[in-house]
Parts: structure tokens; sequence; C-alpha cells
């Protein structure tokens, strides 16, 4: 996946798939698949948190929701324009920060990072969920409690226009391609490479003279900014907020795309985000098996026989395919080099 | 006077249920180093199994209480510890990710099986009044209860050869295995316990909450902080940790509202994890098991 | 010849519980200086280098480091005062290629094209330009040994310390880490622990003997070897520990 030739093309190709479908299909399947597109840049949120820093966040809704909700009150109060999108990760990401500061420079290890990302999901959700009275407001949006937020105002066009849907799916596109280049961009750089360094070793990082806790909280920040914007689009999508965002299933559902996708890969955790969504409605619309139970089940049998996810898998195809026709043996291939997995 | 009381035994109270709902996951953190995060599942299965055998099987509550529920939910334990968890040991993200994986499965399991919706049972003690405040008999019983099983789980750990070979293990698993021991048998068993404690919790807590499949969503979390607050040490962590985390929560129930008394403990939490990164009992009560 | 001192430690000391992992350390290290640290097993070099480095707090002590008390930095501050470390775990990014691993080590003194020239340079000392894409983990023991000290080359610190640098290499292998050791030697003052008194006898340079916690003995590898209290204390119970 390092060739760039390939890189761009395969870009163009799915710029201009993207572009197609709505011309192919309904109304309704469009708004399905916007939903999908605003989910795979939270997943590449996580992807790049997790599987590319290595900072374990069992919550990353949080920051999902907080993006949601800052983008919902600010456009109650100030209207849907810039400074509601701009707040919706500046808010996720301050807070980020915070929590990292807590955590990264007082060095608390992996699984509690773990865990309290976890409990401070549930104390967002918990607090949101008890805020239904009409006292608990922001300037003049009301927080609504377990009702959300309703008629959030949603974006336009810098031309004044309205967003339909498949201005909506477009815009979705867009950001997810931008999210994901500026994630590529970021990890080429000097510091970003120290982010990876951290993922494979902490101390040998720390003793080369990198700060550790500043790199982490970086990282935390850029992801829990990304995983905001995801919020605020998702607030447009359903012009509506609530505090089930914040929820544990929420936060079960992304950690299973970056599994399934692969930990260590960007393009994984997007591709496997939009599958695992697409088969979820699917077996919602019959009442026969829970999705829940078949989305616990994946998760289980990931970690047990798949850990690494199913993009490094993918990935070794082409090499497959190549030694069959060159009739190489297939050792060469077999091993599958973990770094070029890292770039993919 | 009547009034401090109440509160007094409201406190109690509140401790003891965060004894029930975390002393199973302590167990298994403390001994396994395993954080399974299915235990809020096997307090809802607890739940269920007292309240069906009451309701439709007949049976005595306190049998089902306190017999029915930790068996069925224990050999549950035991079959995914066998499918599962066994796999992982020594993974501890691992783990955590796969039981995260059970709990989502059973969840879904059970609302296929029972539906959405909230069933409950109704407590046969009465209510105690204290002058002219009154609270509910049912607290009584889970004090007990919870004291009950905090001495036994010491003697269990203290005086028998399991809990000896259990306690040696957690030190040293090698060890134990090169004297003949069995630690894959003393982690089976060690987790079909936390199960089995997990099902009693929620047996004792059904008559006192409604029981829906997602129920265990709302102790997970409590439960969690509780024993990672404790630390390594299963139950004096276990004991601290509730005491603090109990009179906090009731406290500011008290003052404002239940939802509040939940964020400030879990806030609490927070920053006492910040503080004591190995636990209270990883600065305090070494050397207690 | 003080104003050449660069590294230097008074009284310093560490204990863990009650056990005395260093005590009451003395020691000077001069600029271009290559000093051999031995001492048998448990002797308390690699927690000698753990205080150097920041990775433990002194309990007693300070280090003095280019005339400044280094105080309560961080590793990763001391780090970038110049400080380098080899670890004796090889410890390095297993899933990255050789290359990034270099890359990390320069990018930290040096940034753009001179650091990619710094790391080509690097991979061609270490005899490891073939592999600049392999990955750490598919690497042989004595390789991956090697990758460190690039890194440490890369980084071009002021003080290298090196922990047991050829353990577990062949006599060939050694030859060559000595030959890099020597090359580091050229750019920084370097301090190698090391238990194979063969190694250190082929480096030789000025020995400084540890024994649980303390320094014993101080000289040129004759002097040591010679040192009946050095023989009785490490030589003896090295072989002791051996058999
Ligand atoms: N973090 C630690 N905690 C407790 N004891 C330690 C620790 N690190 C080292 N020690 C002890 O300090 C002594 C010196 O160890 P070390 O510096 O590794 O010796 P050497 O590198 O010379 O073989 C040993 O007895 C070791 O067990
Ligand atoms: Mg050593």
């Amino acid at each position: 996946m390092k060739n760039p030739v390939l890189n761009i093309s395969s870009l163009v190709g799915v710029i201009v798939l993207a572009f197609a479908i709505p011309y192919f299909v309904e109304a309704f399947t469009v708004l399905n698949f916007t939903v999908y597109i605003i989910m795979a840049i939270l997943s590449l949120s996580l992807a790049f948190v997790w599987g590319m820093g290595g900072i374990m966040v069992l919550g990353h809704s949080a920051f999902f929701g907080l993006g949601a909700y800052a983008y919902a009150i600010a456009a109650v109060n100030f209207g849907p324009g810039w400074e509601a999108v701009t707040l919706s990760m500046l808010v996720p990401a301050t807070f980020a920060a915070l929590l990292g500061y807590f955590m990264f420079y007082g060095r608390i290890s992996d699984i509690y990072v773990g865990v309290i990302t976890l409990a401070v999901t549930l104390i967002l959700f918990n607090l949101i969920n008890s805020t239904s009275g009409p006292q608990y407001k922001i300037g003049s949006a009301p927080i609504g409690g377990y009702n959300g937020i309703t008629a959030v105002p949603t974006l336009s066009w810098p031309n004044g226009n309205f967003i339909d849907i498949n201005g909506m799916f477009y815009l979705s596109v867009g950001l997810l391609i931008l999210s994901y280049l500026f994630i590529r961009y970021y990890l080429s750089t000097r510091y970003g490479k120290v982010t990876v360094a951290i993922r494979e070793n902490e101390r040998r990082a720390e003793l080369l003279g990198y700060n550790v806790a500043q790199s982490k909280l970086i990282t935390f920040s850029i992801g829990g900014a990304i995983a905001g914007l995801a919020g605020c689009m998702f607030a447009n999508w359903g012009s509506f907020v609530g505090p089930t965002i914040f929820g544990l299933v929420q936060s079960a559902q992304i950690i299973i795309w970056v599994i399934v996708g692969g930990r260590g890969t960007l393009i994984g955790p997007i591709l496997s985000c939009i599958a695992i969504q697409w088969m979820t409605t699917q077996l919602g619309m019959q009442q026969v098996v829970n999705v829940g139970f078949v989305l616990g089940i994946v998760l289980t049998i990931f970690v047990l026989l798949v850990p690494s996810g199913l993009a490094p898998l993918l990935a070794k195809i082409p090499n497959v395919v190549r030694s069959r026709l060159n009739g190489k043996p297939k050792e060469d291939v077999a091993l599958g080099s973990p770094a070029e997995e890292g770039q993919t | 006077m009547d009034f401090a009381s109440i509160l007094a035994i409201e406190i109690l109270g509140s401790i003891a249920i965060l004894v029930l709902i975390s002393i199973g996951l302590a167990v298994v953190f403390g001994m396994m180093k395993v954080i399974n995060m299915a235990h809020g599942e096997f307090i809802m299965l607890g739940g269920y199994v007292t309240i069906f055998g009451t309701t439709h099987a007949g049976l005595n509550i306190w049998f089902c209480i306190l017999v029915l529920s930790p068996l069925i939910v224990g050999l549950v334990g035991l079959v995914l510890e066998w499918l599962v968890v066994r796999h992982l040991y020594g993974r501890m993200i691992d783990t955590m990710l796969a039981t995260w994986g059970l709990s989502l499965a059973i969840v879904g399991l059970m609302t296929m099986l029972v539906g959405n919706t909230t069933t409950g049972i109704s407590t046969p003690l009465p209510s105690v009044a204290i002058g002219k405040f009154s609270t509910s008999g049912h607290v009584f019983f889970l004090i007990a209860l919870a004291t009950f099983v905090i001495i036994a789980l010491a003697c269990l750990f203290k005086f028998t050869t399991f809990g000896l070979t259990a306690r040696a293990t957690t030190q040293d698993a090698n060890m134990v295995a090169n004297l003949g021991g069995n630690p894959r048998r003393i982690y089976a068993v060690t987790f079909g316990l936390g199960a089995a404690l997990a099902g009693l919790g929620g047996g004792a807590l059904a008559p006192i909450i409604g029981v829906i499949p997602t129920i265990g969503i709302t102790y997970i979390a409590k439960a969690f902080i509780t024993v990672i607050s404790g630390g390594a040490t299963v139950i004096a962590g276990n004991l601290a940790a509730t005491s603090l985390f109990g009179t906090i929560n009731q406290l500011f129930t008290y003052w404002y509202t239940p939802i509040i008394g939940e964020v400030a403990l879990l806030v609490c939490a927070v920053i006492l994890i910040r503080l004591l990164p190995q636990g209270i009992t990883g600065r305090f009560f070494k050397g207690t098991i | 010849m003080s104003d050449n001192i660069i590294l230097q430690t008074k009284g310093l000391g560490i204990s863990f519980g009650g056990l005395h992992a260093v005590r009451d350390v003395d020691f000077v290290l001069r600029g271009g200086e290559l000093r051999c640290l031995i001492g048998p097993n448990g002797a308390g070099k690699t927690t000698f280098f753990r205080l150097l480095s920041g990775q433990h707090t002194p309990t007693r002590g300070e280090i003095i480091y280019k005339g400044k008390p280094l105080g309560n930095l961080q590793p990763y501050q001391i780090a970038r005062l110049g400080i380098g470390v080899k670890t004796q775990v090889p410890s390095l990014f297993e899933g990255l290629s050789v290359f990034e691993n270099l890359e990390l080590a320069a990018n930290q003194t040096f940034s753009g094209l001179e650091a990619v020239s710094i790391v080509d340079e690097t991979l061609e000392r270490i005899s490891l330009q073939d592999q600049r894409h392999t990955i750490c983990q598919e690497l042989a023991h004595g390789q991956r040994q090697w990758v460190e000290l690039g890194q440490i080359l890369a980084s071009k610190p002021d003080v290298a310390l090196l922990d047991e640098p050829a353990a577990g290499m062949t006599h060939d292998e050694s030859l060559k880490t000595i030959e890099i050791i020597k090359e580091i030697t050229a750019k920084s003052s370097v301090v190698v622990v090391e238990h194979d008194m063969d190694f250190i006898k082929l480096i030789g340079e000025r020995v400084t003997v540890f024994d649980r916690g303390e320094v014993i003995a101080d000289g040129t590898f004759k002097e040591i070897a010679s040192n009946p209290q050095v023989r009785e204390a490490y030589l003896g119970r090295k072989e002791a520990a051996v058999a």
C-alpha cells in the first residue's frame, strides 16, 4: 500500500464512486449511507488514537457526543454557522486535552486509561440524561435530558443554499476524505511519527528524548476533535441529539469497527464501519436475531481468532494472487510485514 | 435522631449494594487480573433467575436468591471461561474486549428471549419504621447478606486449601504448577465464583429494582470503579472502596438527587485513581487479603 | 583536567525497600572518554544507568552533568540534554523498520535532509543497508542490538550509556560491536557495561568495577585483572553463578 500511484488512484476511485452513488439509489438509501459515512469518520478517529497511537480509549463516544451537543447548543444559540462547527471540534478537543493531561501526565497505565474513559462517558451520559427540566439551559438551548435536543438548526452551503439529502452525503464523504488525508499527513510529520513510535515502545521513545505524555495528549486531542466533527455531522444529519450517543453501546460499536477493521490501519476501520453498519441495518429489518447479539459475538470472535482485524488479511490478497501467478513459494507472502500493514 | 439512624441505614444499604455488585468482579480482578466486562450481565442474569424462579416456577424467593441465582450464573461463568476467557489469560486488554463482546451478546440474547421490558418482584419483607421515618425491610437483608459474603470469602481465602492455592496462584502461577497445583483449574473456579457472586448480587437486588436486559450497564461502571479503586487486594480493597463510595453516593443522593449521587461517586473515583494509581490498597492495607 | 569532566556523580545511591542497589557512588567521566563498567550480576550497573538517565530517582546523592546538577528531570528531558542509553534488554520500536527506528533517533537532534543522510550513514556503519526496510521484529538478535547502537550513533548524544551491548553475540559479532562502540566514541563520551572479560580486554580502556552497589576498584584492565578483591568478588562469584 506504499505505492503512491496506487494510493492516489484508489482515492480517485473512491471519490468517483461516492459521487456517483446518489444517482443510482433511492433517497432513503442515500440517507442511510450518509450516516455510515459519518460513523466512518468516528471510526477513523479511534483508529488514529488507538490503532496508531496505542491509546486504548473505551469510551470514545464521549467525544462524539460532546461534539454533537456542542454543535447543537451552539447552533441554537448563534445559528448554524462556522462558530458551531468550530465549537463542535474545539469542545471535545479541549475536554480530551484536560482529561489527557490528567491521565498521561499522571502516568496512568493503559488499562486504567480505558476504564477511566469509559467511566467518563458514562458520567456524561448520566449528567445529560438528568437534565430534562426547563431550568437546564445553556444560553437559550435547553439540554433536554433524555429527550435530547430536537430541531437542531442545520448547516447550509456557504452561498446560503439548503443542504439537501445528496448534499449532506457529499459533504460527509468530503469530510471523511479530508479527515483521512489530514491524519495521513500528520502521521508523516516529525510529530506524527512519534505517535506510532510511542505505540511501539513508550520507554524507547522517552529515552530518545520524546515527551511521551505531551505526544499522547496531542494524539488524544486530535482524535477528540475528529470524533467531535463526526458528532457535528451526526447532529446535522438527524437535526437531533440525544444522550444515547454517549452510551456504552455507542462506545462498543466504535471499538468493534476498529477491531474488525484492524488496529494499526486507517482504511480498515473506515471500511469495516461502513460494512458493519450496513449489516446492522439489514439485520435490524428482520426481527429474529438481535443486532447487539450479533455484534457482541463478532467482537468476541475477532478478539479471540482474528485479533489483528481484516485489513492485514485483505492487504495480503494481492500478494497471494501475485505469487500464485508467478508460481512463487507462498512463504514470502505469509509473513506479511507488519510495517506495510501499519501504512495501509 | 430517627432521621440520623435512617440515614445511617441508607448509607449502610448503599455500601451493601456496592459490595454485592462488585465483589464478584473484585475476586476475578484481584485473583486473575481479568476485568470482566460481562459482570453487569451476570448480575442481570441473577436477577432474572430469581424473578422467573419465583413467578414462573413458584419457588421460594430466598431459595432463588441464595441458591439458584448464584448456581446458574456460576455455571454460565464456567462455560464462558472455558469458551473465551481462558484463551486470553495475561492479555488484560483483549480479555476486556472479548468479555465486552460477551456482554453485548448476553444482552442481545436476553432481549430476544424475554423482550425489552422491565420485570420485577416485590420483597416479602415488610418496611421498617423508625419514628416517623420508614425504610424498606429489604435493605436490612442486603446489609446482612453483604456482611455474610465478606466474612465467608475471607474465611474461604484464609482457611481453605482452595483459598491458599488461589492466593498462591495469584503470586506465582508457575510455582503452583511446579508444586503440582493446577492454575488453570484455579482460574476457572475463581471465574465461576466471581460469576456466582454476581448472580447472588443480581438475585438479592431483584426485589428492589426493575430487571431489564440492559440493566447491567447501570452497575458495570460502579462495579469497575469500585474494584479498580480498591486495588488488587480483594476483600480489604473492596471494603475500603465500597465504604467510601457508598457513603458519598448516599450523601449526595440525599443532598441533591440520585443522579448527582452517581456522578459524585464516579468523579470521586476518577480522582482517586489519579491520586492512587495502584488503588487504595496499593498504598494502605498492604499485606491483607 | 577537571574542566573536562562531563558527567559526575557524588554519593549517588538508591535503595529498593531495604536493598541498596546503588550505594554512595562517586563516578567521574571525562569528555571523549570510553569507560568500561563491570561487576557481577546484580551489582547495580543497570540501576546506575537508570539513575543517570532519569528512569529512577536517586534516594541519595546527586548527578552533575556538564557542571550542573540534573535534579529531578524527566527521562526525556535528560535525553534531550544529550545522554543516550542502550538498555540491557533490547528495546526497539519492534513493529517499525530499521530505517524508521534510526530516523526517530536522528530526528531528535537533526531535521530534514540532514537527518536522512545521518540515517543512511548510520545504516552503513551498522552494516544494515540491505535491511533498511526490514521490520525490527524480524532481525536477528545481534542485528537488533546494532539497531539500538545505531540509534545512539544517529542521535549523537554527548554521553552514551551502553548496557551490555554485546550480550548474546557470537565472537565475530562482538568484534563488529566493538567497532561500532569506537565509532560512537568519536562523537560521545561512552560508558559500556559488560560481563565478558574478553570483551573488556579487547576494548582496552579504563575499567570501573561495581559490586553490591559500590565501586570497589578502578583502573586499567591489567590492574583490575590482577586486583585480588576484584578477582574474588567478581570472577569467583561469576563462575559460581554460571555454574
Ligand atoms: N525496580 C527494582 N525494584 C527492586 N529491586 C531492584 C529493582 N531494580 C533492580 N533491583 C535490584 O537491584 C540490584 C541491582 O540490579 P541491577 O542494577 O540490574 O544489576 P546489574 O545490572 O549489575 O546486573 C539487584 O539485586 C536487583 O534485584
Ligand atoms: Mg544489568
